[in-house]
């Protein structure tokens, strides 16, 4: 084994042994933001085999705060975050296979973009995304491990499918209201950095086989306000997910439109994803106002819109949130 | 009467059930999981739980990402 992993393997529990098992092994990060990049930096520089970061977003210079696989020429560059995310990891560590997707997680893909691998990670910043999540990880019997952050209060919980409790069994049903009112009050790196950090044990020692060691518990942290909390969550043998199998979120269609947390901003996405000519459509665009892009997205400035199209003819329209108004300009100006 | 709740001393009034408490107390009910004396609560049995003087609850917040619940306000 190199000398990169020597202080790992100093450490009693990992080990020579547990670091070739690390190497054979396979973790999925679903979302490349703040939680996404410090479980994948972590993990890459730990040397497990096979990464793989999903993210349907572009890299800007608010995440630049919190999200520690970017930079600043990220940011100017426009890079979707998968992009950005798999050609840091190729730089931090090049004995792991790093995969970044440029992909939304919804129900036409979810178990597709999970398949296979050992454990899948939470990084996205939603509710709807996490019960998908449970979902699809309770149907193929795969460990996931929760984690988010708002503010400065941070929480995780891991879940082994058939062994204890899922996201369900705990919240029954997703809170209502907060998706379509997100104005958010900020977060800052240490409380990402502190769920993210317990997802990342949780998901080594789940790597490494080492179940008893486990915390068992759904934990919670006010870093600022210094308060600490966990409740030791129960299986629900009624329950709707983990007890009768009922995958309500996969079966779910995926929605063609929605409006982005808090960012005066919608997402449009094609029923059937089709390949864009993003050099064709840009030089179409340019009578109508400034074009940038790079060879995965194109960007089209129609003030007060922003009109931002990935080749797979998803888009993201900026300056309302009014899905009826994005898609009349999608239409206007990429096609129907 | 006394109850614990995250550790620290509340009062609260008597003869409250848990769902009652958790309205009292202004949580947001749909994303908070409850633990009395050590032992989960599910959510089917909070109107149920009679609230005890010196019970210990430990209340965890279900967060999503998006902004924090009332409760983290205060």
């Amino acid at each position: 084994m190199t000398e990169k992993y020597s202080r790992q393997i100093l450490f009693a529990p990992i080990g020579e042994a547990g670091q070739k098992r690390l190497a054979r092994s396979r973790v999925v990060i679903i979302g490349a933001g703040a939680l996404g990049t410090f479980q994948a930096s972590q993990l890459a520089r730990a040397g497990v085999g096979a990464l793989r970061i999903v993210d349907r977003d572009f890299v800007e210079e608010s995440n630049l705060q919190r999200q520690m696989l970017f930079d600043e020429s990220d940011a100017a560059q426009n890079l979707p975050k998968a992009v950005a995310a798999e050609r840091k990891l190729r730089a931090i560590n090049s004995d792991i296979r790093s995969e970044g997707v440029v992909a939304d997680f919804e129900p036409r893909n979810a178990e597709e973009l999970v398949r296979g691998f050992d454990v899948i990670l939470d990084g996205t910043d939603n509710f709807e995304a996490r019960y998908l999540l449970n979902d699809a990880a309770v149907k193929l019997g795969i460990p996931w491990v929760y984690g988010a952050a708002v503010g400065s209060y941070a929480a995780t919980m891991t879940v082994r499918p058939g062994e204890t409790a899922c996201l369900a069994c705990v919240f029954p049903v997703p809170p209502v209201g907060l998706g379509d009112t997100c104005d958010t009050v900020g977060v800052i790196a240490p409380a990402v950095a502190w769920a993210a950090a317990e997802q990342v044990t949780e998901t080594l020692k789940l790597l490494l086989g080492r179940v008893e060691v486990l915390h068992g518990e759904f934990l919670s942290a006010d870093i600022w306000g210094n308060k600490f909390q966990r409740v030791r969550p129960r299986r629900d043998p009624a329950c709707r997910v983990c007890g009768a199998r009922e995958f309500r979120y996969l079966d779910g269609e995926s929605s063609f439109s929605g409006s982005l947390c808090g960012r005066n901003a919608v997402q449009l996405r094609q029923a059937d994803s089709r390949a864009l000519d993003l050099r064709e459509l840009g030089m179409r665009l340019e009578r109508f106002g400034p074009v940038r892009g790079n060879e995965f997205l194109l960007r089209f400035e129609l003030a007060p819109y922003e009109l931002t199209v990935f080749s797979d003819g998803r888009a993201i329209i900026k300056g309302t949130d009014d899905p009826a108004v994005a898609r009349g300009l999608y239409a206007k100006y990429v096609g129907s | 009467m006394t109850i614990q709740l995250n550790g620290r001393e509340q009062e609260v009034p008597e003869g409250l059930t848990l769902a009652e408490l958790v309205a009292w107390l202004k949580l947001p009910a749909d994303r908070v999981a409850v633990e009395r004396n050590l032992d989960i609560v599910p959510r089917a049995r909070w109107a149920q739980t009679s609230i005890e003087e010196h019970d210990r609850l430990e209340v965890v917040h279900f967060v999503g990402g998006g902004r924090p619940t009332e409760s983290l306000r205060r």
